[in-house]
């Protein structure tokens, strides 16, 4: 092949090796989103078909050369509504199975394990509720229904895995929900699918699906040493929730114990149910959020936590289901403030004394 | 293609172009910068948007270059960010929303229903030196660095995170926009006070029906653009906090406002190009277009619903599954009077005495890359496949059928229709049907192995991207080389005709409509005196009484 020149050979081979035409189905929805496609792209043919012959077919059999007077027709209603009636019943179809999926892709199951991601200019920030933090990579375990929790720290992004047949939205300010169950082990890319700035096309990364053994132990090997929840009792704790968030009966704050999935009455009368995305708001934006009964005293977090914070002292909240444990951080808690106060007041006063000596 | 041809020129050896037409009536540059005639403007805004067209052409050629290798090879990822943004803004603020409706539209909408002129010829000329002002401001963006935000200016992105020329950007859009308003202004009064004594609305080609529709979209759509608009820039320079969560906004507020406008301009770009085929379809295969009621109202509920289908741009974006229902369900409903139209015009074939000019050729090359823009529209607008499909190379494909395959076919099929009445001269023949078929062949090498690049995966707006993609990648930028050498055809042997193609004397292709029935180039004031409508639309029958009565006449 010396006549071939060197770099279409390279193209030919790659061509040959490296040449999909169909992304892998490795998720439980994917062979059912396929044959929504599948039809579709059927349908489209035949349309397409039925077009060109109609084109084709005319323009032989009514060429000028075959047929030089045309004979003036000015419509027909019959014809006309066959092809207005054929495809509204065809789309619906398409409408109904597509929303039919649409609603099970955006509906978790009840009993899915939850993993939050946070996108961030250009990486994705993935917690497993174990604790174990992974950038640019999701492990996750055949045969269980996994749920994504998804916010972002800055911009757009979106999450999205081809061979899962899934993508979601991550967006700024809002958690956004997704779920799949993973039905073969292997690798499968992780995209970000919505422009993003500079590196959108770095924002990439593995998904990987293991056995639930392989899984157990992956999770075993990677962790960090505290749980998502454990984390987020640690950022409560030393930002002085407990503070107000206790039980005393002088509490400032109303107990978060069983909080998550009441329903919760605003001071401003409204009902809510106290979700993720709730406690969320609550956390860093408390003045819109206050409790019927309690005064809106409590500062707002927006800037002091990030995301992944937030996304800790989320699951920490709806873990909480007693409050032994705040009593407990109470107890240390208490002595800070104080400790932390009487150092503050130190050189506070200083330079005050210092201000009257000068002048 | 088959020899027989209805293209009827006058003697070449005596025919010459009339003296007196609106090209050389009066000389010299401001009488062109001046001027009020439709005509003239309509060719200020064709010789502009074809430079646009190649700027935005040349940006689509870098883009392809840049992903014939996986790595960021040509250029790094923020060039060519800033590639792709613009390639975007020019392409479908500077060409193709004006593309027919400014040029063409402009051309013959007074001509078509008897009228001297626009309605309001300054606010036509007005119009396009906005254009020309919103053109300037994208080039001085582009030289002064560009911007990279994607056309859709996506906020928090557009307004807090990048550092690139968004202001100067998104107002030259602003601009832009309110010359888009005022050409839909000025032909719906035209359409509704200019026309001619028997012209009643079921008597109006079906090319004003569609420039109609689009004016509508044009004048109440518009408006929500430039404010969105106004909105991006108050965010970014005093941070308002309308659509930035930081400071307190909606970022999802954005994406209604921004595509409750740009949902209704993919339907401003392609309805004035149906209004095209119907013109051409029916010319050339000399029957009244089947079901010619059908077609125009069609255009209008296009038009209707095409307001309602915004949110099919969101159903990934955290809108309720209910709200996603329910405008998945208008989607499909605004499927339906595109599906009646392609039906439509092929049935106009039907016992017709069809031949094959160059303008047939790409009305044939629409109908085929717009069912399957149109087809693979509905993948998208079901709600399921489209969490796959969007955002992918699919959505890229998807919507270059429409616009590159649907809108552009259908703007060089009608600019080879009216260009003898525009010029008065003939474009040569053979070579335009070589371009014709060219374009149809490199089109589809460009954008069909892009439905499989998306149905893999292959996000859009990638800079690089996993080597397995490469193989479909370089047929697709192979297709654009071809592609590209079938839309600088046209350029040439267009402006080659200008001197040298033939006489085309005032009907070349025996059609029925007003414009065809006076001078090419027409007078100034477009006839000699007002015509009277005493037939209908495409009544090819009236055409030939009228040829049989001169002949007796003359003879």
């Amino acid at each position: 092949m010396d006549h071939i020149s060197p770099v279409l050979w390279q193209f030919l081979q790659k061509w040959l090796t490296h040449f999909a035409l169909f992304p892998p189905e490795a998720s439980k929805i994917a062979p059912e989103m396929d044959a929504l496609y599948f039809f579709m792209v059927l349908v489209s043919l035949v349309g397409l078909t039925l077009v060109v012959l109609l084109i084709v077919g005319f323009s032989i059999l009514y060429s000028k050369t075959r047929h030089p007077h045309a004979v003036q027709i000015e419509g027909s209603t019959i014809l006309e509504a066959t092809w207005t009636i054929i495809p509204l019943g065809l789309f619906l179809i398409m409408f109904v199975w597509g929303a039919l999926l649409y609603f099970r892709i955006y509906t978790p199951p009840a009993n899915a394990m939850n993993i939050y991601v946070v996108g961030k200019q250009w990486m994705w920030k993935v917690e497993h509720p174990g604790g174990q933090h992974e950038i640019n990579a999701l492990h996750v375990p055949t045969g269980r229904p996994i749920q994504l929790t998804l916010i972002s720290q800055d911009v757009f992004h979106s999450f999205s895995i081809p061979a899962f047949r899934v993508k979601r939205e991550a967006i700024p300010g809002r958690y956004t929900t997704v779920w799949f169950e993973a039905t073969t082990p292997g690798t499968y890319h992780l995209f970000c699918t919505q422009y993003c700035g500079t590196n959108h096309s770095q924002m990439i990364g593995d998904v990987v699906v293991m056995t639930p053994d392989d899984f157990r132990k992956w999770l075993q090997s990677s962790t960090s040493g505290n749980s998502l929840a454990q984390d987020g009792e640690r950022l409560f704790a030393s930002l002085s929730c407990s503070a107000c968030h206790n039980t005393r009966p002088d509490a400032r704050g109303p107990s978060l114990a069983n909080v998550y999935d009441s329903r919760l009455t605003l001071s401003t009368g409204e009902t809510i149910t106290a979700d993720d995305a709730y406690l969320r708001q609550a956390i860093l934006n408390p003045s819109q959020h206050i409790t019927q009964g309690y005064a809106p005293i409590m500062p707002t977090y927006q800037g002091q936590v990030s995301e992944e914070g937030v996304v800790a002292l989320v699951e920490y909240i709806k873990n909480l289901d007693s409050d032994y444990r705040v009593q407990q951080t109470l107890n240390t808690t208490d002595l800070v403030p104080q400790s932390q106060g009487s150092k503050a007041a130190t050189p506070g006063q200083a330079p005050a004394a210092q201000k009257e000596v000068k002048p | 293609m088959s020899a027989a041809t209805i293209v009827s020129l006058p003697d070449q050896s005596t025919a010459t172009i009339p003296k007196m037409n609106f090209l050389s009536k009066e000389n010299g540059l401001l009488s062109w910068l001046l001027t009020g005639d439709h005509k003239r403007i309509a060719t200020l805004y064709l010789i502009s948007i074809t430079f646009f067209f190649f700027i935005g052409g040349s940006l689509a050629g870098l883009i392809r270059l840049e992903l014939l290798t996986p790595q960021t090879s040509l250029m790094a990822a923020d060039t060519y960010n800033k590639v792709f943004t613009m390639h975007g803004v020019i392409m479908v603020f500077l060409f193709l929303v004006p593309s027919v409706p400014a040029t063409i539209g402009n051309f013959v909408i007074p001509m078509m229903v008897g009228a001297k002129d626009l309605a309001l010829p300054k606010v036509n000329l007005l119009s396009w030196y906005l254009y020309i002002i919103a053109g300037f401001m994208v080039i001085y963006t582009m030289a002064a660095g560009g911007v990279d935000t994607g056309w859709t200016f996506t906020s928090p992105l557009s307004t807090h995170y990048l550092n690139t020329h968004v202001i100067s950007t998104g107002l030259a859009i602003f601009v832009a926009g309110f010359s888009s308003i005022f050409t839909g202004l000025n032909f719906i009064v035209t359409i509704h006070k200019m026309r001619c004594p028997g012209m009643t609305w079921f008597r109006l080609p079906l090319f004003v029906w569609s420039n109609y529709a689009a004016s509508i979209l044009m004048v109440l759509g518009t408006p929500v653009l430039a404010i969105t608009l106004v909105l991006v820039v108050l965010e970014r320079t005093l941070h308002i906090g309308v659509f930035d969560p930081a400071y307190g906004g909606d970022p999802i507020l954005f994406q209604h406002l921004f595509w409750f406008y740009s949902h209704p301009a993919v339907y401003i770009m392609i309805l004035p190009g149906m209004g095209v085929i119907s013109e051409v379809v029916s010319t050339f295969s000399r029957k009244r277009v089947f079901g010619y009621t059908a077609v125009a109202f069609s255009s209008v509920a296009i038009a209707v619903f095409g307001f309602f289908v915004w949110a099919h741009h969101m159903f990934i974006m955290g809108i309720s599954n209910y709200a996603a229902l329910v405008f998945s369900l208008l989607t499909m409903l605004v499927a339906v009077p595109s599906a009646i139209k392609i039906f439509n015009w092929a049935f106009t074939l039907y016992k017709g005495s069809i031949t094959f000019e160059t303008p047939m050729l790409y009305a044939f090359g629409f109908m085929g890359l717009f069912t399957i823009g149109g087809m693979t529209g509905v993948f998208l607008g079901s709600t399921g496949t489209d969490i796959h499909l969007t955002e992918t190379y699919f959505i890229v494909a998807h919507f270059h059928f429409v616009m590159v395959g649907g809108m552009l076919m259908a703007f060089l099929s009608g600019i080879h229709f009216w260009w003898p009445k525009w010029t008065g001269r003939m474009y040569p023949e053979k070579i335009s049907q070589f371009a014709a078929v060219v374009t149809f062949i490199g089109f589809n090498f460009t954008f069909f192995p892009q439905f499989i690049l998306g149905t893999l995966g292959m996000p859009r707006r990638y800079a690089a991207y996993p080597p397995e993609f490469q193989a479909l990648n370089v047929f697709s930028t192979a297709g654009a080389t071809i592609l590209g050498i079938g839309y600088l055809l046209p350029i040439l042997y267009l402006t080659w005709s200008l001197k040298y193609g033939a006489i085309a004397g005032n009907n070349p292709w025996q059609a029925t409509g007003l414009e065809w029935q006076t001078q090419s180039p027409p007078l100034t004031e477009n006839f000699p005196e007002t015509p009277i409508m005493d037939h209908e639309a495409y009544d090819y029958e009236w055409l030939e009484r009228q040829e049989q009565k001169e002949v007796a006449s003359v003879g």
